[in-house]
């Protein structure tokens, strides 16, 4: 069912008796063209553009829990294309293009909200920084705007200007930049691939791989054996498990990362915010609750829960830079399992295994990238060939000396 | 979480700093750049039982192998990294 406004009156005016579950919920068929590992985000979304931009309909989604249950479900849903280095900024801005046309494409509303992203500078050697990603951002098609602190002063009066530590001193501010709802983005994608005919199978683990001669030839799952001429893993954070069962060893950690939100307010905070003394950032979700978080735990994790020396860090970088959120009570904190690669930007790539492809490696950052790693991931598969702004998001990158370091931080995941 | 270190008891996790798999310490010498890729960049992480590297860096500055478990972060063992690596014959 196609949802219009017309359905809408049409509904009301027939007693709401035609409305039908967005998605099938069918058995698993004994083979499949392609099985995707993992109903995330990423996951529906390879899912959906395979079936609605390349033709490829007899495709699988195979969820170990229920659909969304993963980061897709518990990010802070921020959305921006503001990277500096080549091999990321073209990818992350197709996103964001992919992003403005989302809702008219799959038909769901998605909240998609173009309300601003602004960088913090506090120093001038960060202003500086900031003039050199702007312009790289600009450079790949990207807006991008430098802001002096009168310019920050006029969006976000509210702020700590005059910190003695870390005064502000302006901002890097993305306006196509955003949020959009988390949840509804997987429902969105889900909707999409099934109305193309895509199973999307939920409590099914995959527990291990067929594989021949070095080509894989099907998946295990705890609802029997299925078949497949390509198997696509999308398992964030669990992909070292995932793959461990195929044979290979990740360039990745698991960490824990957390987030917040405080009880609904009335709109306080125009857009997102980022902290650039500390990691903190913030925005307002449309229900009125203050959306935030900070740095990730830092150690091995996968439990989906943080604990507390995050919590305060997090609180004393909010206090820093916005002093008047002190008095609003925190609702609710969780914790979800991220998978922070060597250099801290994700794989779209073939492995050792033929006929077997990863997707991964996406750390705190892969909310944003929904869209565009789901069509470069399904141009992959569809073509054998990356995507001209995926092509640096290579497996082997680091083996040839060919890394993606934003942060310059070295094979250190906790750092990136 | 409380680390419960060998020579000063239990201390607050954020006394210290994490580096990682305690395979780190098993770094590979000569020249096999296989070998160091390995060793640098592929981990196994596993969910469960998982051996690796605290830095005591708000305190005595000791490197300690913590065993702790990933899925539900208790910790079962504490040694000093200088204990392990002697008897893995890497130090003097
Ligand atoms: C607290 C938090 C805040 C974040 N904030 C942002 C943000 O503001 N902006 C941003 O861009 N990114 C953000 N991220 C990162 C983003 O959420 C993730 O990078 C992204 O969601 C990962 O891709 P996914 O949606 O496919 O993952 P997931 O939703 O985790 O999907 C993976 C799926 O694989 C399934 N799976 C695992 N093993 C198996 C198996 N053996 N068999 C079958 N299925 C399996 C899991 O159950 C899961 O549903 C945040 C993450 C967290 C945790």
């Amino acid at each position: 069912m196609k949802y219009s406004a017309a359905q809408i009156l049409w509904q009301g005016l027939t007693g709401n008796k035609g409305w039908k579950p967005a998605w099938r919920d069918p058995a698993p068929k004994p083979s499949y063209r392609v099985v995707i590992i993992g109903g995330g985000g990423h996951g529906l979304s390879t899912a959906y553009y395979l079936s609605n931009e390349f033709g490829i309909t007899d495709v699988a989604v195979l969820e170990k829990g229920w659909l969304g249950s993963g980061n897709i479900g518990r990010n802070t849903t921020i959305i921006r294309s503001n990277y500096l280095l080549e091999g990321n900024q073209p990818f992350y801005e197709l996103s964001m293009k992919l992003w403005e046309g989302l809702e008219q494409s799959f038909n769901y509303n998605a909240m998609v909200s173009q309300r601003g992203v602004l960088n913090l500078c506090h120093s001038d050697g960060q202003r500086d920084a900031y003039a050199r990603r702007g312009n790289a951002m600009i450079l790949s098609g990207a807006d991008a705007e430098l802001l002096d602190a009168a310019g920050v002063r006029a969006l976000c009066p509210f702020l700590e200007f005059e910190n003695a530590r870390f005064p502000i001193k302006g901002g890097l501010l993305q306006r196509r930049g955003g949020t959009a709802r988390h949840d509804a983005v997987a429902w969105g994608y889900a909707r999409g691939a099934d109305r193309r005919g895509v199973d999307i199978i939920q409590n099914c683990e995959v527990t291990g791989f067929d594989i021949e001669n070095g080509t894989v030839k099907g998946v295990q799952t705890s609802r029997g054996a299925i078949k497949a001429d390509i198997v696509v893993c999308c398992a964030a954070g669990s992909s070292s498990r995932v793959l461990s069962l195929a044979g290979l060893r990740l360039p990745i950690e698991s960490h824990v990362l957390q987030a917040f939100v405080s009880e609904g307010l009335k709109p306080t905070i125009p857009g997102v915010i980022t902290f650039g003394a500390g990691h903190f950032y913030i925005s307002q979700s449309d229900k009125g609750g203050l959306v935030f978080g900070g740095d990730i735990d830092g150690y091995n994790s996968y439990a989906q829960r943080g604990n507390l020396p995050v919590v305060e860090d997090v609180c004393e970088g909010a206090m820093a830079v916005m002093p008047m959120i002190g008095r609003a009570r925190v609702l609710r904190n969780w914790g979800g399992v991220m998978d922070m690669s060597m250099d801290g930007s994700p794989f779209i790539d073939r492995t050792p295994v033929d006929n077997l492809i990863f997707n991964g490696g996406w750390c705190y950052g892969g909310f944003k990238a929904t869209p565009a790693s789901g069509f470069c991931t399904a141009h992959l598969v569809a073509t054998g060939n990356p995507h001209p702004t995926a092509t640096a998001y290579r497996l082997d990158r680091f083996r040839r000396g060919a890394p993606i370091d934003e942060k310059g931080a070295g094979a250190q995941p906790n750092l990136h | 979480m409380i680390i419960n270190h060998p020579l000063l008891g239990p201390r607050d996790a954020s006394e210290f700093t994490y580096l990682g798999d305690a395979s780190l310490i098993d770094r590979p010498d000569g020249g096999d750049i296989d070998a160091f890729h390995a060793y640098l960049h592929l981990r196994d992480n596993p969910a469960g039982e998982h051996r690796e590297l605290w830095y005591h860096e708000y305190g005595d500055r000791s490197w300690l192998v913590v065993t702790r478990n990933t899925l539900t972060h208790e910790i079962t063992q504490v040694e000093l990294a200088r204990d392990v690596a002697r008897a893995k014959g890497r130090s003097r």
